[in-house]
């Protein structure tokens, strides 16, 4: 019999820290799905943040830094003009990007830094507590949003592929999910597409991927997938904002 | 015909691959294992063709997948 599904080779064989169901998991491994077919483990060079996913430099089997909160942007900057032949990415939070990185993010984008960027939205700051994200939804209860999300106090969710595919500086944006696995399929080619065009040198790339965090949620992994596919798609739809011209 | 193998010792018992399975096929083990969750397992190997679906879905590559390969004629 042939294998048809095992662990990629570039993703290391320990056990994963996260929350049981935590699709941090699921995005990890398409990252190193992709390191593997792109064949590029040598040359790829990954930043990781400050949030639960700060192992992930344990976890995939690349060189990789880790950037203090919200800086991995500025910090693959440096690493992609010092070593302009590395594949140079960073895997972010919500909290981490979207909010104490956000001139980062933004600046990274507009001046067009050849690298990809793997956002994960998860509506929440879940390694400290599930506090408020920017990304967190009009009236959804968080630790310091006890009576659900309100305007008035809280403002408006972000909306970081939108905002990022205005500048002239980004080359390929999309947002994805990982609810399902026909929607993991889908993430998959997108994040091999932005990598694949970060390699043509093409510009800026960036991936936002929904994503669960049960435990914050106060939800089971089950009914957490459903919560992302009935709230936070309608809010924040999938698909691609930027393609480059002939790809 | 096809194999499902399920690494026990990694399954933190979130049941997303039983959500997923198009034939159903998956339960959660009446028994519980060292991390102290009830491990994921298939119920009927003979009815699974393979599709990996299950596979795809774990955030903790519990699962892996073996199936026959296509005869060419
Ligand atoms: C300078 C600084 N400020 C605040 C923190 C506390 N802190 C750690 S993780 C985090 C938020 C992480 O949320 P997110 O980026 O959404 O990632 P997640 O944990 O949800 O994956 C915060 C505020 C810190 N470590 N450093
Ligand atoms: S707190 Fe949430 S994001 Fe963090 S590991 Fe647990 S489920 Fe995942």
């Amino acid at each position: 019999m042939k294998k048809v599904f095992t662990r990629p080779e570039s993703f290391n064989d320990i056990p994963m820290h996260y929350c049981p169901g935590c699709t941090h998991g699921i995005i990890h491994r398409l990252v190193a799905e992709t390191i593997d077919e792109l064949n590029m483990v040598d040359r790829a060079i990954g930043v990781a943040p400050v949030g639960c996913s700060v192992f992930i430099y344990n976890y995939i089997d690349c060189d990789m830094y880790q950037a203090s909160h919200g800086r991995a942007p500025a910090v693959a900057t440096g690493v992609k003009r010092v070593v302009p032949d590395g594949v140079v990415f960073t895997y972010q939070g919500d909290g981490d990007m979207a909010a104490i990185g956000t001139a980062e993010i933004v600046h990274a984008a507009a001046r067009g830094e050849n690298i990809t960027v793997i956002f994960v939205n998860n509506a929440v700051y879940a390694m400290t507590g599930g506090q408020m994200a920017p990304t967190t939804l009009m009236g959804q209860k968080t630790t310091t949003t006890p009576h659900g999300r309100e305007s008035d106090a809280n403002g408006y969710p972000v909306k970081m592929a939108e905002m990022l595919s205005t500048l002239d500086g980004s080359s390929y944006i999309s947002r994805v999910s990982v609810h399902d696995p026909k929607n993991i399929n889908k993430a998959k080619k997108s994040i091999k597409k932005a990598f694949e065009v970060q390699m043509e040198n093409k510009g800026f790339t960036m991936v936002e991927v929904l994503s669960i965090c049960p435990t914050n949620w106060g939800l089971s992994p089950k009914e957490s997938v459903k919560w992302l596919d009935e709230n936070m798609i309608p809010y924040y739809p999938l698909g691609e904002y930027k393609v480059p011209a002939e790809v | 015909m096809a194999r499902v193998t399920f690494r026990e010792e990694r399954c933190k018992g979130c049941e997303l691959c039983t959500l997923v399975c198009p034939k159903g096929l998956i339960t959660m083990s009446e028994h519980i294992n060292s991390m102290g969750f009830h491990p994921a397992t298939i119920t009927d190997m003979d009815k699974c063709n393979g599709c990996a679906l299950c596979a795809r879905m774990c955030p903790d590559l519990v699962i892996e997948v073996e199936r026959d390969e296509k005869k060419v004629v």
